[in-house]
């Protein structure tokens, strides 16, 4: 998991609120309103009602009619303030990413085996351009290592201090503009030209004006579009209806109904879902290179995961020790313990902690003589003690060959077969369960087996079963035997599993589940993985992998952590689940709208209708004004839920449908009964119709 | 609720439901090209059809290939059609002598029974030869129901096929007439001439009434289009008062026969529909969708029937039977209301009693049935893929609520599918709104509505609505037969017809071209109670946000000013 995460801008924060309330005024600009449809048809209609508002000053009736207007007036700010405050926040994010990215000086090499370099500005390298990066200078730019190795502070990005090698040539060749070599120098080629780096993709996501509107988005808008066409018709056609009826009808009360028909609600929140959805992700440190790529996440059936750090720690660890040959457990514990103190790997020091842990040993270190290091010529590790003890660990072929050496060596005469008996049923259970066994051994007598395991990280098993409550089939990708791979698999709760895979294996896969209809995600980060991850729907590649893989991939994950997979699916979803939800409540919201205002307009015509008025609104006045009233709050009310998105928790498609459709649909319905009800006996005790 | 009129209304629709799987399967095998036993009697004729007219049978079209052909075929059939109605003066089989008729008329007649709609701004008996029916009418009632089926086949292969083929328009067409419309038409008419429906091409007889008095009784080849009017819902009838007449309905039996024939085969269709998209839950939904809107709309007129006007009431009048205005006697209100549900359900449009005398609440809801898009069951073909631009929507609004992109039956809704199923659901407030908007204010228009106050609003709402819709019914105080209404309601039919084809077959094109996106948990699932009461909602709310204004200021005002006592 990420060490770090950049602190959430609160959603109050002074400032942001100061900014997005300037911004909302700024955005009247009909140029700038043109690319939401829907608000700015009720721009134009504000204008419209101003216009016959002041026309008709000192009339009769004008009063309310003023009222009306500034009420249309704030429904638009409102709208505007909503994604202000949206892009104020991912903006906030974007700056503190661009701060890494403050020109600096690069070194430009001519060639590659250039002797001197020439000093220009970041901005002016391209894409293909050779840079030195000495220990303290800043990347200049994305690139790829060429040559040289070095220790990189990525904290800029991903918030995490220790530094981390770069090199040429390996799956770890990628660097980013904006992170610090801390030792050594490399030789970078730049890979991005200046505006196409991964931090400038990410920053336009965040930002609205230059934001591209998802698939999903599009459909929705002309959804919505249609929706108001639909209603400026059935608008349009009322005052010939109220001809017909003898009944006049005063412009501005049908300017009033056309308002709160349209989908106002979802209209005005929708660019701030999608800036939110972004941010979200960004949150999350990852970079999608397209809208779509979110969206994409949404729709993943099956997603493809690498065993080791994602469903496993990356290392093997102790789980148990298996004395062979009448040797105690006991025995076993401490022999392997005194033979892994000094053994720097994970599974030396997962060995110490395991009986120390469990057999509670404490060791006197000064029995200690001197330490084996393992050796590629012996394969094996050890330690020999004061008292000519010697211990040995290894695996098992090697340990069965020092074994039968050192038996050889004391009889002076033919190896013998020294494994006791039940060495080989152990051995073989411990493999078969997906284990590696090691032997650790005393003197040459074979103490027993180390169980050395693959542990499952805590939790995996649940998420597993989230996401295929949610109908999405999670395969383990590894490198393993098929039988070990099948037991982990088994372990951790996947789906399916491919085992002893390559990239060709991989490709092969996710073409085949494409060919079955599903949408396929996966990560990678090695060259290798590119075409894997340019044929998945969803790639998301680790940023410290190679340029290669990070082209082919559209998301890019700065924390390098596999397990982002799972949460850049979730953030897919929830950005769906906001927008649906927010357009199923709006539609349902016109539904009172309609019983408040319908018989408003027409009661002089027809008194009868006044049976319409099933919420008992104070006057016709008073039931247009309150309806316009909601229709503008409920923009403001439901802004928290737009940045924070819908909540959303793992479950099936049928199950997330009936509580959203209760919630948001019934809700929706509900809801404006009450509030219009509510603001009715405010404004009418205000005096204010 | 008496315990007869329930045992009808549960035998008609017991009956329907029996029928449904047995002629819905048929269809479906006759749309895959599949056997059944009525191939060696058709298929010689078939493949001759097929020859003479240079199609390729095997030949899969795109929906523009489809489209094209479609639009020709009916051009063709609305000139021809045109040209009998102006001309029927010079042409044989007229023994009464009837002159052809005035443009505007031949246009709307001719664009009516094109369309499907079967709007008469004309009388059978007096407006029309012999000729004119059997040639022009008749065909014109078997192609236009043909060609809404073929459409919605279409649309079915649209979502099944990945090619991006949708079938062959002619081939549909072919087939269609061949092995449904006319052995079923033929059985329905003989079946109707033992009840007593004429067939005949004698000149009307003289007769002398009880009273002493002279009336002419008109006949003619009713039979034969009695059945493929009901049968395609195309409602047409061939004497002016439709199905009350008592030689085009004799019996409770030919009644009964006739309303089961306004809904078999729509309602046939949508399991056909479940067969061929191989998941026959789909079906089943969109069945009991349209199923809840047909009782709720049949329970509501029922109810709305049984209460006689309460100054009726007052005067005296005897009121147990129910509001009887309007009504035949030997019907009585149960068999009216059946009928006029069905008939408004389905995009039929036959009657068998005045939807002018409902009360205001039991006409409001034949209104608005074909308000809906006449997705209820609704016109051959006609109601299932209105219906179904009503599943995309649907599907798209509460399909993001899962949290993926919308996709039914596998095939993902995106912009493009969006847009069209909108521009389609867009004619309904065009044609029904606008028109009747303008209608009711424009003078020349609103001459001919009848009465005054809400109930002449309704009036021409309902003309407006029948057209759109391609009913065909009628309001019967409105008078439709003026230069402006033949034109308008002729305009508001093609719009009603078209404008929702051609979105409907480039959604078909757009999905056929789609792969399929596998099924798991995370789908929105179509099937089941919840997506059915979704979907209910979604057309009464997208219906109801459309025309609740005009409804509230027709019959709802009429409905309330009754209740409270107020007459106009």
């Amino acid at each position: 998991m990420s060490k770090h995460r950049t602190e959430d801008t609160r959603l109050l924060d002074k400032q942001l609120l100061q900014q997005a309330l300037v911004m909302s005024v700024k955005k009247l600009d009909p140029r700038v309103m043109f690319r939401n449809p829907i608000m700015f048809v009720v721009e134009v209609t504000a204008v419209f009602a101003t216009v016959l508002f002041l026309a008709g000053l000192g009339r009769e009736g004008s009063a309310v009619a003023g009222q009306i207007c500034l009420w249309l007036w704030f429904t638009v700010l409102f709208a505007n303030f909503a994604e202000s405050l949206a892009e104020g926040r991912g903006k906030a994010r974007a700056d503190s990413l661009r701060q890494t990215k403050s020109s600096t000086q690069a070194k430009k090499l001519s060639r590659l085996g250039a002797r001197g370099y020439e000093l220009v500005p970041s901005e002016t390298l391209r894409k293909g351009d050779l840079v030195l990066v000495e220990a303290g200078d800043t990347i200049p730019a994305d690139g790829e290592v060429v040559d040289g190795i070095a220790s990189v502070n990525e904290a800029a990005i991903t918030g995490e201090s220790a530094p981390v090698i770069r090199e040429s040539g390996g799956d770890r060749s990628g660097v980013t503009g904006g992170t610090v070599v801390v030792s050594d120098a490399i030789r970078v080629r730049v890979t991005a030209n200046p505006g196409d780096s991964f931090l400038d993709r990410m920053i336009g996501l965040v930002e609205g004006a230059s934001r591209q509107k998802t698939p999903n988005e599009i459909a929705l808008t002309i959804l919505l579009v249609g929706l108001t066409i639909i209603f400026l018709v059935v608008v349009a056609a009322l005052p010939l209806y109220a001809a017909y009826s003898g009944a006049v009808l005063p412009t501005v009360f049908l300017v009033a109904l056309l308002i709160t028909l349209i989908p106002t609600t979802i209209g005005g929140l929708l660019s701030a879902i999608g800036i939110a959805g972004m941010d979200r992700l960004v949150k999350a440190n990852v970079v999608a290179k397209s809208g779509r790529a979110v969206e994409a996440a949404g729709d993943v059936d099956t997603l493809l995961l690498d065993k080791t750090g994602t469903i496993t720690y990356g290392n093997r660890m102790a789980h148990a020790f298996v004395p062979v040959g009448g040797a105690s457990e006991q025995e076993l514990a401490e022999a392997a313990l005194l033979s892994s103190l000094s053994d720097d790997t994970p599974e030396g020091k997962s060995i110490v902690t395991l009986a120390r842990k469990r057999y509670k040993l404490s060791i006197n270190e000064g029995a200690i003589a001197e330490f084996v290091p393992f050796s590629a010529q012996t394969r094996m590790s050890g330690v020999d003690l004061e008292n000519g003890v010697e211990i040995r660990k290894g695996a098992v072929d090697s340990m069965l060959r020092y074994a039968g050496g050192r038996e050889a060596a004391v009889s002076g005469g033919e190896s013998l077969m020294v494994a006791p008996v039940e060495l080989k049923p152990v051995v073989e259970r411990i493999s078969k369960s997906g284990g590696t066994p090691l032997v650790v051994a005393r003197d040459g007598h074979l103490l027993g087996v180390v169980h050395l395991k693959d542990i499952v990280k805590p939790h995996i098993r649940e998420r597993f079963e989230q996401l295929r409550a949610m109908g999405i089939r999670t395969v383990m990708v590894t490198g393993d035997n098929p039988q070990t791979a099948a037991a982990i698999a088994a372990e951790a709760g996947v789906d399916d599993f491919l085992a002893e895979a390559t990239p060709e294996r991989k490709l092969e896969l996710i073409r085949e589940e494409q060919a079955k209809g599903r949408l396929v995600a996966m990560c990678g980060d090695g060259s290798n993985d590119a075409p894997a991850l340019a044929q998945a729907d969803v790639g998301v590649c680790m940023n410290d992998g190679t340029a290669a893989a990070k082209e082919a991939g559209n998301l890019i994950d700065l924390d390098s952590d596999p397990t982002k997979l799972i949460e850049v699916v979730m953030i897919g979803k929830q950005l769906l689940i906001s927008r649906g939800a927010l357009t199923t409540f709006s539609i349902a919201n016109d539904v009172a709208k309609y019983f408040a205002i319908i018989p408003a307009l027409f009661m002089a015509a027809y008194p009868q209708l006044a049976a319409l008025n099933v919420m008992n609104l104070t006057s016709p006045e008073s039931a247009i004004l309150a309806a316009v009233i909601f229709n503008a709050l409920i923009i403001i009310a439901l802004v928290p839920l737009a940045l924070r998105g819908v909540k959303y928790r793992a479950a099936s498609a049928g199950a997330l449908l009936r509580n959203n459709l209760l919630v948001y649909g019934l809700g929706g319905l509900i809801l404006p009964f009450v509030g219009i009800k509510l603001i009715d006996l405010v404004i009418t005790g205000l005096g204010l119709v | 609720m008496s315990t007869s009129d329930f045992l009808q209304i549960a035998l008609f629709i017991g009956v329907l439901l029996a029928l449904t799987p047995f002629v819905g399967g048929y269809m479906a095998r006759v749309y895959s090209g599949e056997r059944t036993f009525l191939t060696p009697l058709m298929s010689p004729l078939e493949r001759g059809i097929y020859r003479l007219c240079g199609v390729d049978p095997q030949a899969q079209q795109r929906w523009t290939g489809y489209a094209v052909a479609m639009l020709a075929f009916n051009a063709c059939g609305f000139l021809l059609l045109f040209l009998i109605l102006r001309l029927q003066g010079y042409l044989p089989f007229n023994p009464e002598g009837i002159p052809g008729m005035s443009a505007d008329l031949a246009f709307n007649t001719a664009v009516s029974f094109t369309t499907n709609t079967n709007w008469q701004a004309y009388s059978g008996e007096s407006g029309l030869s012999y000729l004119s029916q059997m040639m022009g009418l008749t065909t014109q009632n078997f192609v236009s129901a043909a060609t809404g089926m073929a459409v919605l086949v279409a649309l079915i292969r649209g979502l099944v096929r990945r090619d991006g083929t949708v079938g062959s328009f002619p081939v549909d067409l072919v087939r269609t007439l061949l092995y449904i419309l006319l052995p079923l038409s033929l059985l329905a008419a003989i079946v109707l001439v033992a009840e007593g429906v004429p067939q005949n091409l004698s000149a009307y007889v003289p007769a002398t009434t009880v009273e002493g008095a002279q009336q002419t009784i008109a006949q003619g080849p009713a039979a034969s289009q009695i059945a493929i009017k009901q049968l395609g819902t195309n409602g047409g009838g061939f004497f002016g008062v439709n199905s009350a007449h008592p030689l085009e309905n004799p019996t409770p039996i030919s009644n009964f026969l006739e309303m089961v024939f306004i809904l078999l085969i729509p309602m046939a269709l949508v399991y056909t529909f479940g067969k061929m998209v191989k998941d026959r839950r789909q079906g089943l939904a969109i069945f009991a969708a349209m199923g809840v809107l047909y009782l709720a709309g049949l329970f509501t007129v029922y109810f709305a029937e049984q209460n006689v006007h309460p100054e009726l009431a007052a005067a005296g009048i005897e009121t147990s039977a129910g509001n009887m205005e309007g009504k035949e006697t030997r019907f009585g209100v149960v068999n009216s209301v059946l009928w006029a549900q069905s008939t408004t359900a389905a995009s039929n449009g036959s009657v068998n009693s005045m939807h002018d005398s409902f009360t205001p609440l039991g006409g409001m809801i034949p209104m608005f049935n074909m308000m809906l898009g006449e997705v209820v069951f609704g016109g051959v073909g006609a109601g299932l893929y209105g219906m179904l631009i009503f599943v995309v929507l649907t599907v798209f609004i509460a399909g993001l609520m899962v949290g993926r992109t919308p996709e039914y039956l596998g095939k993902k809704i995106e912009a493009k599918e969006v847009t069209l199923a909108l521009i389609a659901i867009f004619t309904l407030p065009l044609g029904i709104v606008a028109f009747s908007a303008v209608g009711s204010v424009l003078p020349v228009a609103a001459a001919s509505i009848q009465e005054v106050g809400p109930h002449g609003l309704s009036e021409i709402l309902y003309a407006y609505s029948s057209a759109t819709g391609n009913n065909g019914s009628a309001f019967a105080g409105f008078g439709a037969d003026t230069p402006y209404h033949n034109t308008m309601l002729g305009i508001a039919m093609l719009v009603g017809r078209f404008f929702m084809i051609l979105p409907v077959l480039a959604i078909a094109g757009s999905l056929a071209a789609k792969q399929p996106v596998a099924a798991s948990a995370g789908t929105f699932p179509t099937h089941g109670p919840l997506f059915v009461t979704l979907l209910v909602a979604v057309v009464l709310i997208v219906g109801g946000l459309t025309f609740f204004p005009a409804l509230a200021l027709g019959p709802i005002a009429e409905h309330l000013a009754m209740i409270q006592g107020m007459q106009f």
